[in-house]
C-alpha cells in the first residue's frame, strides 16, 4: 500500500525541464537528419542553423527554470549529471573524430560540432534532474 | 537478520563483456566486413526490438498487476541489467547499420530508395530522443531510489510506469523500422 504522503512526494510539481530538454534534443535530431539526408552533398545550412539556435535556446530556458529551484537536491544533481557528462564527452569525442575522419570541414563542421555540443549537454541534465527530483534535500 | 546488499546501479562484472562486444563492433567497422556488419546490425536490431516489445507489452502489464514488494524485487534485479544491455544493443545496431548503409551506397542521394533511408533516420531520431530523455533517466533514477534505506514505492511505480511505457513506444516504432529495413533489403 502506498501512503498518501509518499504519493504526494512522487507527484510534487517540478518545472517542465524534461519536456524542454527533450524538445532541445528533438531539434538537434531534426538538424542532424536534415544534414544527413543530403549526404554526400552539402545541405543548405540555414535550416540546420535555425534548428541549432532553437535547440540551444530551449536548453537554456530549461537551465534557467531549474536554477530557480530552492528545494532541490543540487548535490545529487551535480554528482549524477557530472558522471553522465563524462560519459557523453567520450561519446561526443568519438563522433567528432568520425566527422573529421570523414573529411567534414568548414561551416558544416562548425554546425555539426555545435549540434554535438548541445547533444552532449542535454542527456546529463536529463539524467541528473530525473534522479535528483526524487531525492530529499534534508 | 541478514542485511541485503545495496542495489548495484551498474553491473561492473559485465563490463568486460561490453568491452569485447564494442571492440568487435569497432573491428567490424574498421575492416568493413560485410558479414560482421550484417551480424551486428541484424542481431542487435532483432534483440533490441524483441526486448522493447517484451518490456512494453508483456512484462509491463504483468508488473502492473504485481504486489508492491514483488514489483520492487523484480525492479531491483531487472533494471541494473538493462542499464548495460539496452545501450549496447542500440550502439551495435546503429553503428553497424550506418556503416552498412555507407558501404552499400544507401546514404548517397542518388540511391533509388534514399527516401526510405531518410525515413529510417527520422524514426531512429524519434526513438533516440525518447530513449535518452525518458527511458534511460527513469532507469537510473529507479536504481537510486532502490538504494535508499526506505525506497518510496510511489516513486518506483511512477518511474517504472514511465520506463515500461517508453519501452513500449520504442518497441512499436521498431515495427516501423522493420518495415523500412525489409523494404530497403528487398
Amino acid at each position: 500500500m502506498i501512503a498518501p504522503e509518499q504519493k504526494a512526494w512522487a507527484d510534487r510539481k517540478v518545472p517542465p525541464v524534461t519536456g524542454l530538454w527533450m524538445l532541445s534534443l528533438a531539434l538537434i535530431a531534426g538538424g542532424v537528419s536534415y544534414l544527413a539526408a543530403y549526404l554526400p552533398k552539402r545541405a543548405p545550412l540555414g535550416p540546420a542553423v535555425g534548428l541549432l539556435a532553437a535547440s540551444a535556446i530551449v536548453l537554456g530556458v530549461g537551465v534557467v527554470l531549474l536554477a530557480g529551484q530552492r528545494d532541490f537536491a543540487w548535490r545529487r544533481f551535480r554528482q549524477v549529471a557530472g558522471w553522465t557528462f563524462l560519459a557523453y564527452i567520450v561519446i561526443a569525442g568519438m563522433i567528432e573524430y568520425a566527422f573529421i575522419y570523414d573529411h567534414t570541414h568548414g561551416a558544416v563542421l562548425i554546425v555539426m560540432t555545435l549540434m554535438l555540443f548541445v547533444f552532449m549537454l542535454a542527456p546529463p541534465l536529463l539524467v541528473g534532474f530525473t534522479v535528483a527530483r526524487f531525492q530529499r534535500t534534508s | 537478520m541478514d542485511r541485503e546488499a545495496p542495489v548495484e546501479i551498474l553491473p561492473v562484472k559485465a563490463l568486460p563483456v561490453v568491452a569485447v562486444i564494442v571492440a568487435a563492433l569497432i573491428a567490424a567497422i574498421g575492416a568493413n566486413s560485410r558479414w560482421a556488419l550484417d551480424f551486428f546490425h541484424v542481431a542487435g536490431g532483432g534483440i533490441w526490438t524483441a526486448l522493447d516489445l517484451f518490456l512494453g507489452f508483456i512484462l509491463g502489464p504483468i508488473l502492473g498487476r504485481l504486489s508492491i514488494p514483488a514489483r520492487v524485487e523484480l525492479t531491483k534485479r531487472l533494471m541494473p541489467k538493462l542499464v548495460l544491455i539496452i545501450p549496447v544493443l542500440v550502439t551495435m545496431t546503429l553503428a553497424a547499420g550506418f556503416q552498412l548503409a555507407r558501404y552499400n551506397g544507401m546514404l548517397d542521394t542518388s540511391f533509388p530508395r534514399h527516401a526510405w533511408v531518410v525515413a529510417s533516420f527520422a524514426v531512429v531520431g524519434v526513438m533516440a530522443v525518447i530513449a535518452i530523455s525518458l527511458l534511460e533517466p527513469a532507469n537510473i533514477a529507479v536504481l537510486f531510489e532502490l538504494r535508499k534505506p526506505q525506497p518510496n514505492p510511489a516513486v518506483i511505480e511512477k518511474l517504472m510506469r514511465r520506463f515500461i511505457f517508453t519501452a513500449g513506444i520504442t518497441g512499436a516504432m521498431q515495427i516501423g523500422t522493420l518495415i523500412i529495413m525489409t523494404r530497403l533489403a528487398s
